[in-house]
């Protein structure tokens, strides 16, 4: 397979929108069965085109009208926004304060940048499996929280294309939230308070909420292969000390001493977390306080850390799924939450290995009857390709969603009660 | 007003039980009052609580508002205005009846614009508050029953399944009252606050809220509700106000000032004009010291100035000579010459001290007055400076009349706040090198006799240590001086209930 070029995206965007782009999956998403009067045209779009042109308010009057537009202008990045008040691509002939953003699915956005302070093996834009790991236990750990404490249904995870993850909450009362309630939703799932100047970030104390007891939870199954193997977060005295800063002064000098005689990362945390379940006990029985440091570090090590901005507004942003990183070539493509530990971003299909593929199953077309229609077409294209599994996982999701806009529809024709 | 069937019902019940329609001592105002009453009392119910929001809203930026000295003195005035003013089970009728009526009043008069709408909506919900605390959790109980909130507590099983998990999201209560006090399932967008801070446990898209919290969910609802209904009666107002008898009244409510009119001059005479120079920097509250500088530099002021700074200067006590004089003399420095200000200015001087036309002695505007009507616009210098100057122009202002850096932080957050008379408050007590301005400001005549009395040495000058935040200390320094300073003349205080209805009108 030869490597991405963005020099090649002008040749290899028209094939993709032609022929490999979900479009009636998509469309199916984003009409919402039709139920709310003028939902996809109320919808906001933005494209960047060639040359770092972007154009924003873009909207359709139909899914099949966005297909158009997608094959006419080619754009290098597709964004999401809200759904208005008014047409968006009208929004001129509207006066001021009356276009609004009214709805938009409650969304996430987990980026690798952010945890640089506790990354070893790589910084800023670059990832590893090594330390993708911590986008499967951010992933982990929200969707637990989503699911069993927030009571959410629909979410789409996306791969973003290159260091990150999105979350997509598309429940039906969940876009009707308020910005208020987003930045609530955001608060309550964050336990990693501060920037630079901020030695230590999680800071815990009785009585500890169900929420982050769960997380730990989460963040424990992962941490000895993660941390303590892959990152060696306790290998040296350099990256003990890190450690150490976060433990209180009481603790710190035994460990200090004790940590030099141990062998590996694995015996150190043993010492450390020991250490701590011990205070813990004794609290119980009424002997001093608690201490939960080892929860503490295990959290600033491998917590999620959301940016609230990109939760809070309604009208933000998002990159869209299935589009394509103009960097890496990589298609966002939707994540299977049940198999999330065999997820691999570097085998995440580029646009270019997927127009190779393409190309190499050209042949086999002669054989197919001429008189196909342009749907059927792409369905097989894309099947042909390792695109399929992901478009498939897109597919059940939209189909999720349908099916529950059904057992709705039931449940309420059956409370008005035919007699 | 429209009678309903269930309105019928009530006014049934009224005859006979009179506990019946107001079985608590608070309430959330969602059914408007359908008896009749006279117009006396539409007035006087409605003017009783416009004082009452009016302390409300000065305690509540002068003192913490569940601290002690808030709760006794807001206590205080209630039973002073006759309303109720404590979870008092029993019959408190008459009490919760004014409480029912002037609330729905004074939501004509409030509903009007934007800044009215915020301001009684952030007085009531206080005024709520302080009330549902004062509730005895056996009343709360029952208040919340009778309310029938859409909260439903959880059964018991629930509650012992959930037990351990209650305890721990619940800071502040024991494993024992978790299992003896309710929960009340929740909706997280009414259990905001408390959910964005992990203080609730939630499962399932709900929060699980003790009895002890619910009192934030509540007052989230009453404020959503009020908010509501006032924007709902902005709409229906144009009808109401085509009712000649209400419309006047209304009006003036939410422009009203309730105190003494400083139309009664004590010190006629007894300024000197020479005086008004040293007065204006030493005694004026900033609106006027504005006025009369820039009177000086621009030997002229438009309208909205002559009268806002003419009828203050006649309630300090200028007589009408001195006023001749005082603007004859500096005109003429402008572009006025002799003949053309006794054709013009004078007449409308002696118009003002009541010598011309209808012959009614206008009363200096009071800070409401000032605040809320006539704003200034470009070559104007009238208005309340807090309110209407630039808030990087007021400062430098304050700097170069040497208020001290902090003291200028603390005005800007009082006037961030919209709290323009508390802000002007400040700044007399930084002018004064008081810690306690002693009163409520309501009025700049009030402001001028409250510092010549401190300044001559007739009030007690107290300063503690460290100033904000010692609501103690304050209660001490409060009782030695008159909360609230009147001229002496008793028959002046009932008419001053409400600015003279014509003088209104016309002045304008």
């Amino acid at each position: 397979m030869a490597p991405f070029e963005p020099a090649a995206l002008p040749e290899l965007l028209p094939v993709f929108y032609r022929r490999l782009f979900p479009h009636g999956a998509y469309g199916r998403w984003l009409g919402y069965g039709g139920v709310e009067k003028n939902y996809f045209q109320l919808r906001e779009f933005s494209f960047t085109l060639r040359d770092d042109v972007y154009v924003r308010f873009q909207s359709f009057g139909s899914p099949q009208e966005l297909e158009k537009e997608l094959q006419r202008t080619n754009p290098y990045k597709i964004d999401i926004g809200a759904v208005y008040s008014h047409r968006p691509n009208q929004h001129n002939t509207v006066h001021l304060g009356a276009f609004q953003p009214v709805e938009k699915e409650l969304v996430f956005d987990i980026d690798m940048t952010d945890y640089d302070d506790v990354r070893t093996c790589c910084s800023s834009a670059d990832i590893c499996s090594k330390c993708w790991t911590l986008m499967t236990i951010a992933v982990r750990v929200i969707d637990r929280a989503l699911v069993e404490d927030l009571g959410m249904k629909h979410r789409l995870w996306v791969y973003s294309g290159r260091r990150g993850v999105h979350c997509w909450v598309c429940d039906d009362a969940v876009r009707k939230w308020s910005p208020a309630l987003r930045a609530a939703a955001v608060e309550y799932l964050s336990l990693v308070k501060g920037g630079a100047e901020t030695v230590k970030k999680v800071n815990l104390s009785e009585p500890v909420h169900p929420f982050i007891r769960r997380s730990v939870s989460v963040v424990e199954k992962y941490f000895e292969a993660y941390a303590l193997q892959g990152q060696d977060i306790l290998g040296s005295p350099e990256r003990w000390d890190k450690v150490l800063a976060l433990v209180p002064e009481e603790h710190r000098e035994l460990l200090q001493s004790e940590f030099p005689k141990k062998r590996d990362s694995v015996q150190r945390w043993e010492l450390l977390k020991g250490r701590m379940e011990r205070t813990r006990r004794l609290a119980s029985s009424g002997k001093g306080t608690a201490c939960y440091a080892d929860w503490e570090v295990m959290l600033q090590y491998c917590f999620p850390r959301l940016d609230i901005n990109v939760s809070k507004g309604i009208g933000h942003l998002l990159k869209s799924p299935f589009s394509v990183h103009p960097k890496t070539g990589r298609i966002s493509v939707p994540l299977d939450v049940q198999r999330l530990d065999d997820f691999d971003p570097f085998a995440v299909p580029t646009i270019s290995s997927l127009c190779q593929e393409l190309d190499a199953a050209g042949d086999d077309t002669e054989q197919e009857d001429g008189e196909e229609t342009e749907p059927k077409r792409r369905m097989r294209d894309y099947r042909r390709t390792q695109l399929a599994p992901y478009v498939k996982a897109f597919e059940q999701f939209v189909e999720e969603m349908e099916r529950g806009r059904r057992v709705e529809r039931l449940r309420r024709s059956d409370l008005q009660g035919e007699f | 007003m429209e009678f309903s069937s269930r309105a019928r019902q009530r006014h049934l019940k009224l005859a006979g039980d009179r506990r019946e329609p107001y079985p608590h001592s608070l309430q959330f105002y969602q059914e408007p009052p359908t008896e009749s009453i006279s117009l006396a009392e539409f007035e006087s119910f409605a003017v009783d609580r416009l004082r009452l929001l009016k302390v409300v809203e000065n305690l509540g930026v002068s003192y913490v508002k569940s601290g002690d000295a808030y709760k006794t003195k807001l206590e205080a005035e209630l039973r002073k205005l006759k309303f109720p003013y404590r979870a008092l089970a029993e019959d408190d009728y008459d009490a919760r009846r004014k409480d029912h009526i002037s609330h729905f009043i004074l939501r004509l008069a409030y509903c009007q614009s934007e800044e009215l709408r915020r301001w009684f909506l952030q007085q009531e919900m206080d005024l709520f508050r302080y009330r549902f605390h004062e509730l005895t959790d056996s009343l709360r109980q029952k208040f919340l029953d009778h309310v029938n909130l859409s909260f439903e507590a959880i059964s018991e099983d629930l509650k012992n399944e959930l037990s351990n998990e209650l305890y721990m999201s619940t800071p502040g209560l024991s494993m024992s009252k978790v299992k003896e006090q309710m929960f009340y399932k929740v909706g997280l967008s009414d259990a905001v606050d408390l959910f964005r801070a992990r203080r609730v446990f939630i499962k399932d898209g709900f929060a699980f809220v003790p009895l002890k919290d619910i009192d934030a969910i509540v007052l989230n609802n009453y404020r959503k509700s009020l908010s509501k209904a006032l924007a709902l009666t902005a709409r229906s107002l144009p009808s109401i106000q085509s009712d000649e008898r209400l419309q006047p009244l209304l009006n003036h409510l939410s422009h009203s000032y309730v105190g003494p009119d400083y139309s009664v001059q004590k010190n006629t005479g007894k300024i000197s004009l020479e005086h008004i120079d040293a007065l204006s920097v030493k005694s004026f509250p900033l609106c006027m010291r504005q006025l009369h500088k820039a009177l000086r530099e621009n030997h002229h002021l438009r309208h909205g100035g002559r009268m806002q700074y003419g009828l203050f200067l006649k309630g300090i006590g200028l007589t009408l000579e001195q006023a001749l004089e005082f603007w004859k003399k500096e005109f003429i420095k402008g572009k006025v010459d002799a003949d053309k200000f006794d054709k013009g200015y004078a007449y409308s001087i002696r118009h003002n001290y009541g010598k011309e036309g209808k012959r009614t002695d206008y009363t200096p505007y009071s800070c409401m007055k000032i605040i809320m009507s006539n704003p200034p616009s470009q070559g104007d210098y009238h208005g309340c400076p807090f309110r209407h100057s630039d808030p990087e122009l007021l400062k430098q202002k304050l700097q170069s009349y040497k208020v001290p850096p902090s003291g200028v932080t603390q005005i800007l957050e009082l006037v961030k706040g919209m709290h323009y008379q508390l802000a002007c408050q400040k700044y007399f007590e930084l002018t004064h090198d008081v810690d306690d301005i002693g009163f409520s400001l309501n009025h700049p005549n009030q402001y001028f006799a409250e510092s010549q009395r401190i300044l001559s040495g007739g009030r007690e000058v107290k300063k503690e240590p460290n100033h904000l935040g010692n609501s103690q200390q304050k209660n001490n320094s409060q009782e030695s001086v008159n909360s609230n300073s009147a001229p002496t003349s008793s028959n002046t205080t009932t008419d001053a209930e409400l600015e003279g209805l014509e003088a209104y009108f016309t002045e304008d």
